[in-house]
């Protein structure tokens, strides 16, 4: 893939409230047909990169800089007109909550519909045969029954198939998915996350799988980002991130999520938790995890931040004291 | 997951609501009636109810031909109330039409988009807001011919500010909405949004309050007439009364039976908006 242009690279995007920067300087890529997850904690941009890509960011925050170049144009430079033509055609986007983010007044069929009238032109019987096929591809039981049910009528997790077959209708280029499981049973999370990659095999689709939860990501992503107070602290590919984490903040993270370890079970494997709180970050000149860093030392708060070095394995990381020191202990 | 019961259409459960809620069934019934007395008025008395048809000051039942008698002219008072009822309705519900329009319009336009345009649309809103409003529509309609279209437009002018308040703090609150977000990360339009997604939610309390707000336009148009404000020539509900009015003391049915009418259509129209709130409201239907 060297060479050739990915389906999206971010370049330097910074985002901006009065007063505070969401994403600062964030360069990403991501290649049609593969799954790049961003992780990190509530507060650490990850949501807000998404807004951006989107423009669909509330109205007091500004792109401040940076460019995202997605299939031969930079999404940041389009105009809202152009923008419109994108979202919902070229990139969807799924949000955390299925309990909310249909239309109660509709029905589930209506709404799948509708995008594919706007997008696809298509009339009204064309529309909802398409639906009913929509809702077969994510796995709804019955769909041409359930083409009439309204929202209140289906679970969390049928809903977010719903969000699923709206967001493919018009087969875009990106998914953007925001927490798609954050509010769903565990058990129902792994179906749908099963999906998700399933459709974007099958649609050669580019996925951006936003998430806090690092299990997710071990399975499903092929490249990881670990964003910290709106910048990007580590970068590589899932495998050997999780085996050992370069970051002081991956390995927190990482420490903080219940799994097997050395002969324990997931109840006697201690939890460790990352001390302090993400708000500490503002207006920290240097590394902005130093407060809440084992491995601090001085220059790690002294400015400017220390910036992201390659390691091997295409492997990036924002740290001076463990760059090349391997998993901290 | 696996039998799940036969689905009940939303549309379907409003309606059985308000049919378990026994004012808003008699109400609706009443005002049903009141209708088809409207429509039959040329069947059910063709000539001009204007015209002096029998011996001034017949009281009800005095005779069979006559049964609600006749007023200081010699005009059949029934004619009367049964032609006032167009009067009434057409002024009610064309005003309520219109005012709803304009309230949905800007509220719609002013809660959606926020900013300085909800800004400068509040201040509208206030205008029309601050003087009285009776006093507004005596104004307006003095300053106009007092014929009925000018009394539908009067009264609009003077109710719509309710509306768009209403449907403005809905709007406010519903574009906040993550399924508002969603729909403009499908790509939809401003337009698209503010009618398909985010109209439909917002209509429940509209209705309710356009049922009161005909019941209040009938109400004005009545007071209108009754200071001789209304169209001269047309019997209306409140000319009745107010021609009436200086024989109040010997004959009090003149202006008790027109007014007997207003009671009763206001009554029916306010418990119907009441009937309407519960039904579209999901937790009051619910509990029932």
């Amino acid at each position: 893939m060297v060479g050739t242009e990915p389906l999206l690279r971010i370049d330097g995007l910074t985002v901006a409230f009065p007063g505070e920067t969401a994403v600062r300087d964030l360069s990403l890529a991501v290649e049609a047909g593969q799954t790049v997850a961003i992780v990190g904690e509530s507060g650490s941009g990850k949501s807000m990169t998404a807004l951006a890509l989107m423009r669909l960011l509330p109205r007091s925050a500004r792109i401040t800089g940076g460019s995202a170049r997605f299939a031969g144009r930079d999404l940041m430079a389009l105009d809202e007109g152009a923008m419109r033509r994108v979202r919902g055609r070229e990139i969807a986007m799924i949000f955390q909550e299925p309990m909310t983010s249909l239309n109660p007044v509709h029905t589930i069929g209506a709404q799948v519909a509708e995008v594919l009238r706007l997008h696809e032109g298509l009339g009204r019987a064309a529309a909802r045969k398409r639906a009913i096929e929509l809702l077969d591809l994510v796995r709804i039981a019955d769909p041409a029954r359930r083409v009439d049910d309204y929202p209140h009528q289906l679970s969390g997790g049928m809903r977010q198939r719903v969000m699923i077959a709206i967001a493919v209708a018009c087969g875009p280029k990106l998914l953007i998915a925001d927490e798609p499981t954050t509010a769903l049973d565990v058990t129902i999370q792994a179906q749908v996350l099963d999906l998700l990659d399933r459709l974007r095999r099958d649609l050669s689709m580019g996925l951006l799988l936003i998430t806090h939860d690092l299990g997710i990501v071990g399975q499903w992503a092929d490249r990881v980002v670990v964003m910290y107070a709106g910048r990007k602290v580590e970068e590589g590919p899932p495998g050997a991130l999780l085996e050992a984490p370069l970051h002081p903040y991956t390995a927190g993270l990482l420490g903080a999520s219940p799994r097997k370890a050395e002969g324990l079970g997931y109840r006697e494997a201690r939890l460790a938790e990352i001390p302090g709180s993400i708000s500490s970050a503002r207006g920290e000149a240097g590394c902005a995890f130093a407060p809440r860093c084992r491995h601090a030392i001085a220059s790690c708060r002294a400015a400017p931040p220390p910036p992201l070095v390659a390691h091997a394995d295409g492997r990036m990381v924002a740290c001076p004291v463990l760059a090349g020191s391997g998993a901290p202990s | 997951m696996t039998t799940v019961p036969a689905p009940r259409p939303r549309r379907w459960r409003v309606l059985r609501a308000f049919l378990r809620n026994p004012a808003g069934v008699v109400s609706l019934s009443f005002l049903i009636l009141v209708a088809a007395l409207a429509l039959g008025a040329p069947h059910l008395y063709p000539d001009d109810p204007m015209e002096m048809v029998a011996r001034p000051f017949l009281w009800p039942g005095q005779n069979p031909a006559f049964p609600l008698g006749t007023d200081s002219l010699g005009r059949d008072v029934a004619a009367g109330l049964v032609w006032g009822t167009r009067v009434s309705l057409l002024v009610g519900f064309s005003a309520m039409i219109l005012g709803v329009t304009l309230g949905l319009a800007i509220g719609a336009v002013a809660g959606y988009f926020g900013g300085r345009v909800d800004a400068a649309l509040v201040k509208l809103i206030e205008i029309f807001q601050t003087p009285p409003s009776f006093v507004l529509l005596i104004v307006l309609v003095a300053i106009a011919q007092p014929a009925i279209p000018t009394v539908i437009g009067a009264i609009a002018l003077v109710t719509w500010p309710t509306i768009a308040r209403i449907v403005r703090s809905e709007f406010r609150s519903l574009r906040e909405k993550d399924f508002v977000m969603a729909a403009r990360g499908l790509g939809y339009g401003h337009a698209r949004i503010i009618l398909s997604e985010i109209l439909p939610n917002a209509l429940p309390p509209v209705i309710v309050t356009a049922s009161v707000l005909v019941a209040t336009a009938i109400l004005m148009e009545s007071a209108l007439s009754f200071l001789g404000l209304g169209d001269p020539n047309l019997v209306s509900w409140g000319s009745m009364i107010g021609g009436g009015r200086e024989l109040l003391r010997t004959a009090w049915y003149l202006s008790a039976i027109p007014g007997f009418a207003i009671v009763l259509t206001v009554l029916a129209l306010n418990l119907l908006g009441d009937a309407l709130n519960d039904a579209l409201n999901p937790r009051v239907a619910a509990e029932r």
